[in-house]
């Protein structure tokens, strides 16, 4: 749906050299929605990110936010705010400084940014630590002070290079649970960079699979699962086999994959457990790998161990065909 | 043996050309500074004299001004161009190759001695010399300038030609610590190429340029050679005040004067470090 308010890529293109590292992007991305542009490093993700920031110039094409083309403006009069892989917090100022600091480059007084950063510092739950400095915060700290920010200019989107790589497991799952529970609250577009596939599942609204400098798919998150357009999707998704039926490719939800009576026969090659379900993998006689998640309980009903044959049966239905 | 001999054996080495070649002289010369002299001989005792005639002599004061006064201006001067061509050096050169071609084109005056690159500056300087036969020539003076050789200027471009390095090099290595993604948070922030300088890269920098700071003033407070030669021996600082004590044989005289000059700088040092801890940059 057109608000009037989306970002907008018109024949987007960046170029280093002779290599391309965005190609030619028509993409609408609706105001208000969780974006997640998924990719592996090289695709060219980061590139687009950094180009709807300003740090990168638009080597062709434009930018649209609002109906306006952004692709000449300098980062700060865009709209945009970025938040940077490692934070770049500023090392000599303090917490609540480093959230004041953009209004502090606009010459708004100090009684009033601070006031502004505390409120923010507050959205973040980052109030108790306002006078302290950027190396005396743990990592997940740094990252909500950044988010404060970055979010202090008022932006209509936020845009964040791989913002939870930094962290540990534990706190990677708590944090994406903040940043979506901030863009609910705040209402505004975020661009967020990940190659984590999980982590775009989690958060987004839309899904945008990049490879080779060209959008792959876009869509909802389930869509994009359920129904990868291509071999790369499939695969890059994870959780997916991807066979050859009647000479083309098709994808098969490893967890649609099951052990039966009849069906393709096949030779086990490894056996994971991984709690609820056992990951097996068999090699069919068409020396296609195959992986099958099953649960737990059925698995050890007849429990098999690398080198035995057994026959993998699935629901026809359940078969995607793939365009490419 | 025990560790804790093991310990003192390691640390003597090191100790022991400390005490010989830095400690030894220092207890020396503040020996010497108490004893007396007569225009013929010096003798041991313990009095006060040579600080008394120190502190009373007007020229002392005026001297110790006009060393802080040079030091102030080639500190200032120095800050300028070091901080300047640190900054291109490692922001707006892109390649390493470029920055250490850069940074070696800057060591080439070092290859030849400090007094050669001090005499050179002669003939150029001079009354006949190159910069006022250009200017007489481009029309833009009648007759040559008098300031341009045995004169503060002279003194002070020797000064800044001679340790803008130092300044330089502290300064290019804070700077190639700065993470290039806070100058790109700034502009992100709405900051101006000036703002980023003001609020991000000269805070970060400040140990940098600390530690220039403690070479250029220690360096031009302590020196005496380029004063005298670049001033015709027309100005003073104090270390050619000391100079000329030793010239005429007054050794205690001299000891006091050196005493009281590393007081000041040692205090200046002091004063220094109480705005900066430079402790992480070591």
């Amino acid at each position: 749906m057109r608000t009037g308010h989306d970002l907008e890529f018109v024949h987007l293109t960046k170029r280093y050299g002779d290599t391309v590292a965005v190609n030619n992007l028509n993409h609408i991305i609706a105001s208000g929605t969780y974006v997640c542009l998924l990719g592996p490093s090289g695709c060219g993700k980061s590139s687009t990110l950094r180009m709807i920031a300003g740090h990168e110039s638009v080597s062709e094409g434009a930018i649209l936010l609002d109906n306006v083309d952004i692709s000449a403006l300098p980062p700060a009069k865009r709209g945009t705010a970025m938040m940077f892989q490692n934070y770049a917090l500023f090392p000599h100022l303090s917490v609540r400084d480093n959230v004041a600091f953009s209004l502090r480059m606009q010459g708004v007084d100090k009684p009033s940014r601070h006031a502004r950063a505390d409120e923010l510092l507050a959205l973040v739950h980052m109030s108790d630590y306002a006078d302290r400095l950027p190396a005396q915060l743990s990592g997940g700290q740094q990252q909500r002070v950044a988010l404060a920010r970055a979010l202090i200019t008022k932006p209509k989107v936020l845009l964040l290079d791989e913002p939870l790589s930094a962290l540990d497991p534990f706190l990677r799952i708590k944090m994406r649970a903040e940043l979506k529970r901030l863009q609910r609250e705040l209402g505004i577009t975020f661009i967020h960079v990940t190659h984590g596939q999980d982590e775009a599942l989690a958060l987004a609204d839309e899904v945008i699979v990049m490879n080779n400098a060209v959008i792959e798919q876009a869509g909802p998150p389930r869509e994009v699962f359920n129904s990868p357009r291509t071999e790369f999707v499939a695969r890059f998704m994870g959780g997916h086999n991807v066979i050859t039926i009647d000479g083309a490719k098709a994808a098969l939800r490893a967890d649609d994959v099951q052990l039966g009576e009849a069906g393709r026969a096949a030779t086990v090659t490894s056996v994971e457990y991984q709690g609820a379900t056992v990951a097996l993998t068999a090699t069919t006689e068409q020396g296609e790998e195959v992986l099958a998640i099953v649960p737990e309980e059925d698995f050890y009903r007849t429990p098999k161990t690398p080198g035995e044959p057994v026959t993998l049966t699935w629901d026809e239905r359940r078969v995607h065909r793939l365009q490419a | 043996m025990s560790r804790n001999v093991i310990g003192w054996l390691q640390a003597a080495p090191l100790a022991a050309v400390l005490g010989c070649f830095l400690a030894a002289p220092i207890v020396m010369i503040v020996i010497v500074s108490f004893w007396g002299a007569t225009e013929y001989s010096i003798y041991p005792a313990f009095q006060f004299d040579n600080y008394e005639f120190l502190f009373g002599s007007a020229v002392t004061y005026k001297v110790f001004l006009a060393t802080f006064k040079y030091a102030a201006i080639t500190w200032a001067l120095t800050l300028t161009i070091g901080f300047t061509v640190a900054y291109f050096l490692a922001f707006h050169v892109r390649s390493l190759q470029t920055q250490i071609a850069l940074f070696l084109l800057c060591t080439i005056p070092f290859w030849t001695s400090n007094i050669i690159r001090m005499i050179s500056w002669i003939p150029f300087l001079g009354r006949n010399g190159i910069a006022n036969q250009t200017l007489i020539d481009w029309g833009l003076i009648d007759e040559p300038l008098e300031w341009l050789l045995y004169s503060d200027f002279s003194v002070i471009l020797a000064f800044v030609h001679l340790y803008t390095l130092f300044m330089v090099v502290p300064i290019f290595n804070t700077m190639m610590r700065i993470d290039k993604n806070l100058l790109e948070a700034a502009r992100d922030a709405g900051a101006s190429g000036w703002q980023t300088v003001w609020h991000v890269v000269l805070p970060l920098t400040k140990p940098g340029i600390m530690i220039g700071t403690i070479f250029v003033v220690t360096l031009v407070m302590g020196d005496f050679i380029t004063v005298r030669f670049m001033s015709g021996s027309q100005r003073a600082n104090v270390g050619r005040l000391i100079s000329n004590d030793i010239g005429l044989l007054q050794y205690p005289s001299a000891a006091a004067t050196a005493v009281v000059l590393l007081l000041t700088v040692l205090m200046v040092i002091g004063i220094l470090l109480r705005f900066v801890n430079i402790r992480k940059e070591l």
